[in-house]
């Protein structure tokens, strides 16, 4: 990856108090296309709260986020999405009970009209959607009429992804995407990963799991107590080195 | 200049999920067709054993009969209309505890209205202008109950239970303690006449019923109210105003009550506070028997059409097959019993997730 293309988020001396507490200090870094950042440190080091300082939920204390150059402040969660950083939460994302196609779909479902009159949800249109979206992730579901409470943790991680994806997400923000799941589905998340970075996007993403960090970054950013603890390539950092990083040995 | 060497796509670890989880998606919407349709099934049951009922035991016919299925049909008019309403809001999570008394307050408002304005401005006229009325009236508490769910963040339960006392004081001061009744023929007519053997409030009912499945199951506002039903934070990070849409859902559940009184009045040609008394639990159960759950997030208009249907035969039925009417109670409250073990056996049935 060449150092001379435009990072997709460049994010400066960013800093987020809350009264006396200094969860985030002085925090700088840069993610490019296709290029997957890890967020490591320890409960408390600031890794949330960096991330709800990027996607608008946090207004930052001081310090300047650049998407594509450009200076942008974000006062909803909704005006970082509409500029395409999108952040998948874990619980919070989908309705149980709608389809894939619902979940891509909703609070902007598309229409249709009945006899060229009455206007209808259109339901063909969110599921050929769904499934070309789920394709792209190489998530083959084939029951686009069942409810998401069907599908499994993963499948369901694919879907919230999938719905980023979809709205033409560039800069995808996932806090401890692979906790809540088991092994095989910790794999499938991972393997989405590889698919968003294919496609040129940006993914930042937090985990605890050295393996899966490993698996999938290309860099690691660690966090100590609000402040930058150390930042590598995957290719020249080792396990240990990022422990240490982390616990500051 | 490349600096890393980043796991490369063809790395990934096999990408390719099969749908494991086919075969067991498929036994799950196995039995979820069946919840879905229980309301149905207990239908069919029920009619059934009516039916070998009344053949045995006096050797006549219940369903048959075309007097029994009118007598059935008018008498489902009034909690269907208020379950329709009742539908949407615990599809949402919710609950709407005061639209009994909203049907009586219109009851009385249309009452007063046409009784008022017939010297006036003559039959057909001052029926129109009494409807207006009554569904307008009815929708200010709606109005309320909204604001406060909505903006003062009150529980549904509370907020319209409030709602509940003040509709029914309001009603009967309106009505001044007794019914009112209605002199206009042509109201009377709409009440008890027939269409093609049918009678017109039923014609009007369904009709209602069309529109208001549509709605559910065909619009944004449906699917929304289905998405704030299962997850309202997700329904809020997508977008959706939440504030707007709990607004509009107790506003329509107050109106589905303003029309089930107006077409109580037209039947009884009398407009009285009490009317929704009795119905407010037979609609919730209507609801519940309909597969909805009390936890928000499921239910269709056409398993509360069943619901509605399956309280109106036992009480009907119970009274054509001569037993005690308190059986009914019995009855009713055994249904709602069951459907609930219905639900919540398909809630562990369903909510067994892999990972969880
Ligand atoms: N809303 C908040 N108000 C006050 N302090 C907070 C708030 N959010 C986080 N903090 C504090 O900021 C620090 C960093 O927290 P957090 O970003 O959640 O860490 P991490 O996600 O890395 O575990 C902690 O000391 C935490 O107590
Ligand atoms: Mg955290």
């Amino acid at each position: 990856m060449s150092e001379a293309v435009q990072p997709l988020l460049e994010v400066q001396n960013l800093s987020k108090h809350f009264g006396a507490v200094r969860a985030l200090s002085d925090f700088s870094m840069q993610i490019r296309p296709g290029e997957v950042v890890a967020l490591a440190g320890d409960n408390g080091a600031g890794k949330t709260t960096l991330i709800k300082a990027i996607s608008g939920v946090y207004k930052p204390t001081a310090g300047e986020i650049r998407l594509k150059g450009e200076p942008v402040s974000f006062s909803t969660p909704q005006e970082a999405r509409d500029k395409g950083i999108e952040t998948i939460y874990q619980d919070l994302a989908l309705a149980d009970n709608l389809t894939i196609g619902g979940n891509i779909f909703l609070g902007r479902e598309p229409m249709r009209r009945i006899l060229g009159v009455l206007p209808v949800l259109d339901r063909p249109k969110m599921a050929q959607a769904a499934r070309e979206t789920m394709a792209l992730l190489d998530f083959h579901v084939s029951r686009m009429e069942a409810p998401v409470s069907n599908f499994s943790g993963g499948q369901r991680q694919a879907v919230a992804i999938g719905r980023a994806v979809y709205w033409n997400a560039q800069i995808l923000i996932m806090d401890e995407p692979t906790a809540a799941l088991g092994v095989p589905e910790q794999r499938k998340v991972i393997s989405l990963i590889h698919q968003l970075k294919a496609q040129g996007r940006g993914v930042i993403f937090i985990s605890h799991n050295l393996q899966d960090i490993f698996a999938v970054s290309d860099r690691i950013v660690v966090l100590r107590r609000g402040v930058t603890a150390g930042e590598r390539k995957i290719s020249e950092t080792t396990h240990d080195e990022v422990v240490k990083l982390m616990v500051g040995g | 200049m490349s600096v890393s060497s980043p796991p490369t796509v063809a790395d990934a670890p096999t990408p390719h999920v099969k749908p494991q989880a086919d075969h067991s998606d498929t036994a799950k919407t196995v039995v979820q067709r069946i919840a879905d349709l229980r309301a149905w099934l207990f239908l069919l049951a029920l009619i059934l054993g009516f039916e070998i009922w009344a053949r045995t035991a006096f050797s006549g016919t219940f369903i048959l009969n075309p007097f029994n299925l009118q007598s059935i049909a008018i008498f489902a008019v009034a909690p269907l209309l208020l379950a329709i309403g009742q539908t949407y809001v615990i599809i949402s999570g919710g609950i709407d505890l005061s639209m009994g008394f909203i049907m009586g307050l219109a009851a009385v408002v249309a009452a007063h209205v046409i009784n008022g304005l017939t010297p006036g401005i003559g039959m057909p006229a001052a029926v129109m202008a009494g409807f207006v009325a009554a569904v307008l009236v009815a929708s200010v508490p709606g109005i309320i109950n909204g604001l406060l769910v909505s903006r003062l963040r009150v529980p549904p339960f509370i907020g319209t239970l409030g709602m509940f006392g003040v509709a029914r004081g309001v009603a009967f001061l309106l009505a001044g303690g007794t019914t009112v009744p209605i002199s206009n023929s042509f109201f009377a007519y709409l009440g008890n006449g027939r269409f093609l053997n049918v009678p017109i409030i039923v014609w009007i009912t369904a009709a209602f019923v069309l529109i208001m499945h549509y709605v559910l199951s065909q619009t944004r506002f449906g699917q929304h109210n289905y998405a704030i039903g299962a997850n309202v934070q997700a329904a809020r990070r997508a977008g959706i105003d939440i504030k707007r849409h709990l607004l509009r859902l107790y506003i329509l559940s107050a109106c589905c009550a303003g029309l089930a009184g107006v077409l109580y009045s037209a039947r009884f040609n009398a407009g009285a506070a009490q009317a929704g008394e009795p119905l407010l639990l037979d609609c919730v159960a209507a609801v519940v028997i309909g597969g909805a759950s009390l936890f928000g997030g499921s239910g269709t208009i056409l398993g509360t059409v069943a619901g509605a249907f399956v309280i109106a035969v036992i009480q009907y039925g119970l009274v054509f097959v001569n037993v005690e009417p308190f059986w009914q109670f019995i009855s009713v409250g055994v249904v709602i019993i069951i459907s609930v073990l219905i639900d919540q056996a398909q809630r562990r049935f369903s909510g067994g997730r892999v990972d969880e």
